[in-house]
């Protein structure tokens, strides 16, 4: 079985798919550089991203599906995973193969996966939305630091626009070495030059704002206080809060 | 009374987070406003739990009183005039701070106001008006606002908290009038029931008014709430519920909140309890959740025969088993509102059986991947493959299977997902 090889963007995924129905070839996987182990039997092939291609295959979906298919597809792409990867190359081929396409068709593992990956991306994005906690530095910038599961950020970028459109912020994810940085309404990913190993808690407080330890000492209060202790049910607050996530978490931090 | 000196704004959030904290009703849905260009924040409808307490509950707004002072002597009430506890005020600014630096840091939805009542209804009123109105026209806040609809209020100051909250309450406590005036004496029903009766007509004739006019002011676009204390009253299921249930119907009411009695107070009025009634708070939610998504009818769940709701088992499956008559439900035929009512198949299965029976004939692999959870459902469904022996299995037997796995998964709290 052939391999086909690319770089591990979108546009390199697609890029595979196109190359798959010029070059007709049918029995393929595709794998991500990162993920990939020559191997002595079979043949890989290095695709390199082209973005007209991309762009067509793009354009070749939402003709034939819609808009929401599509945002489907890139969002199970986020979460990484091989296989996850080739179940989405057997999503688009029934959907260039003039089959009727079956989003809804729960009775098929596959796309049954999809789904699954789908909600799990849906969950981890959710988690962002809420687990994010800005810290404001001196020059009025607001960060966060994560490390989320799944390659959430592109997901995410929008919801934090919109509820903060004046203030400027960053979101850092310290797994990938890569943010989102939000100005005057526009969405800029970032890269520093040297992997930085930060995590929430370890911004250093000469560069937090002269207010921020104080409010973050209020919000600790507050968490404390309203805990009703006759209730405690530690099972349920590790299922909601699982402990991955708590260095993210101001209210944690002690 | 105890006054102290000077306190500063931590130690005020402590005393007045602690004292609002027993107010269940923080959940931030239900309001949908979008932010302005030069904004903060806005409300997507679906509330985000930014935390969770200890005790598993969802933490999405700051549950804050502005005093705890109080004129009043609620025997349930932590800040009732005759408890000797710490008393103290914000300013409205200090709330108005608070709330912008914790949205801005991603904590907090918005804000859940309440107050104890400082010299007379109106007095308070305007404060909690004040502080949502420089929240919206200083600063520009889009995110979820609550307020406290204090009894007795004027008309205009209730419209004018309407113009800024998303969404108004006004506490019954008390699941019956008899239970009320025993423990609070200056309260009644009605002065509950008259705020919510104003509002109701001011939500609606906005509701109206912007069909007509799109820049009619929207008043309490997320409604209005209660919420019921339960165990500190004689009240069964059956009266809580039908209380429930009429104000659903003729309040218009989003949400009707449960509180299982917390013993905080060992005013002689209340009766000695040791335990919170969690479990029965759950089901109670349960129930209420069966008659605002599943369609089901108060009294299918609670009437004469069965005047309280079942501690083992939740509602759902407590139906099914008083009505076999209804069962097994054929899961390729049968409408959706039938689907619903099946034990083990949620709102989202039920939805997904629908789209997936297009297809192709379904079995029981395809139920349990569209995820049935089968060890219940199987008693109650017909489908190509599913057993005759299961399907006649005596009522003990299918009641074992509707027990929780392990008891103390069940034990959970207001927020959860409720069925399956
Ligand atoms: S009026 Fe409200 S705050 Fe005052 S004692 Fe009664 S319940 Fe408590």
């Amino acid at each position: 079985m052939v391999e086909l090889v690319f770089d591990g963007s979108y546009e390199g995924f697609l890029t595979c798919i196109f190359e798959m129905y010029i070059q007709k070839i049918n029995d393929c996987t595709v794998v991500e550089q990162d993920h990939h182990q020559s191997k002595i039997f079979g043949e890989a092939i290095i695709v390199s991203t082209n973005e007209q291609h991309a762009e067509r295959i793009i354009n070749g979906i939402k003709d034939k599906t819609s808009k929401k298919v599509l945002a489907f597809i890139y969002s199970v792409f986020l979460q990484e995973s091989t296989q996850i990867h080739n179940d989405l190359v057997y999503f688009i081929k029934m959907i260039f193969d003039g089959k009727a396409y079956k989003i809804s068709d729960f009775g098929d593992s596959r796309i049954l996966r999809l789904h699954k990956a789908k909600k799990m991306m849906g969950r981890e994005v959710h988690r962002m939305h809420a687990f994010v906690r800005f810290q404001q530095l001196k020059d009025d910038l607001y960060v966060a630091i994560v490390n989320p599961d799944f390659n959430v950020l592109p997901l995410i970028g929008k919801h934090f626009k919109d509820r903060y459109p004046t203030m400027e912020w960053l979101i850092y994810d310290t797994k990938r070495s890569y943010g989102i940085f939000h100005s005057e309404g526009k969405i800029d990913v970032v890269n520093f030059e040297e992997h930085i190993d930060l995590y929430q808690e370890k911004i250093r407080h000469e560069n937090l704002s002269s207010d921020e330890l104080s409010y973050q000492k209020m919000w600790q209060a507050y968490f404390q206080s309203v805990n009703i202790k006759e209730r405690n049910n530690t099972k349920l607050h590790e299922r909601h809060v699982p402990r991955r996530y708590w260095t993210y978490l101001v209210e944690k931090w002690n | 009374m105890r006054l102290m000196g000077k306190l500063s704004v931590v130690q005020k959030l402590e005393i007045l987070s602690d004292a609002a904290k027993y107010d269940v009703s923080c959940a931030s849905s239900g309001s949908k406003r979008k932010n302005t260009k030069n904004g903060l924040g806005n409300s997507s409808g679906m509330g985000i739990c930014h935390s969770y307490t200890q005790d598993g509950r969802c933490v999405s707004l700051l549950k804050i009183l502005l005093t705890n002072f109080c004129i009043f002597d609620c025997a349930y009430c932590v800040t009732r005039k005759s408890n000797d506890i710490r008393r103290t005020a914000f300013t409205v600014d200090e709330v108005v701070d608070l709330t912008i630096n914790f949205y801005k840091r991603n904590y907090i939805e918005g804000l859940f106001l309440s107050s104890g009542i400082f010299k007379s209804a109106d007095y308070t009123m305007e404060r909690l008006v004040r502080v949502a109105k420089k929240l919206r026209k200083e600063h520009d806040f889009n995110g979820y606002i609550h307020l406290k609809a204090i009894p007795g209020a004027s008309d205009e100051l209730l419209y004018e908290a309407g113009l800024y909250a998303d969404r108004l309450s006004v506490n019954i406590e008390m699941p019956s009038e008899k239970s009320l005036k025993l423990v609070a004496p200056e309260k009644s029903f009605k002065d509950a029931m008259e705020p919510m009766e104003y509002l109701k007509g001011a939500i609606q004739e906005s509701k109206i008014e912007r069909q007509k006019f799109r820049h009619a002011p929207k008043v309490s676009p997320g409604g209005q709430s209660t919420q019921l204390v339960i165990g500190a009253s004689p009240e069964n299921d059956k009266h809580i519920l039908e209380l429930s249930d009429q104000l659903y119907v003729e309040k218009k009411l989003k949400r009707v909140y449960y509180s299982g009695y917390v013993p905080i107070s060992d005013d002689p009025r209340l009766p000695i309890v040791d335990k919170t009634p969690v479990l029965r708070e759950n089901r109670l939610y349960q129930a209420d959740w069966l008659m605002r998504f599943y369609k089901f009818d108060v009294n299918d769940i609670v009437n004469d025969e069965f005047p309280d709701l079942d501690i083992d088992i939740d509602p759902k499956a407590a139906h099914a088993l008083r009505n076999p008559h209804l069962f097994p439900v054929d899961i390729n035929k049968a409408e959706y509102h039938s689907i619903l009512k099946i034990p083990g198949v949620g709102v989202k299965s039920a939805k997904k059986i629908i789209a997936a029976r297009k297809f192709r004939k379904l079995n029981i692999e395809h139920l349990k991947k569209i995820g049935v959870i089968w060890k219940r459902a199987q008693f109650f469904i017909e489908c190509g493959d599913s057993k005759y022996t299961v399907l006649n299995a005596s009522s003990a037997i299918k009641r074992q299977f509707m027990l929780p796995a392990a008891k103390s998964t069940t034990i959970s709290s207001t927020q959860l997902s409720l069925f399956q």
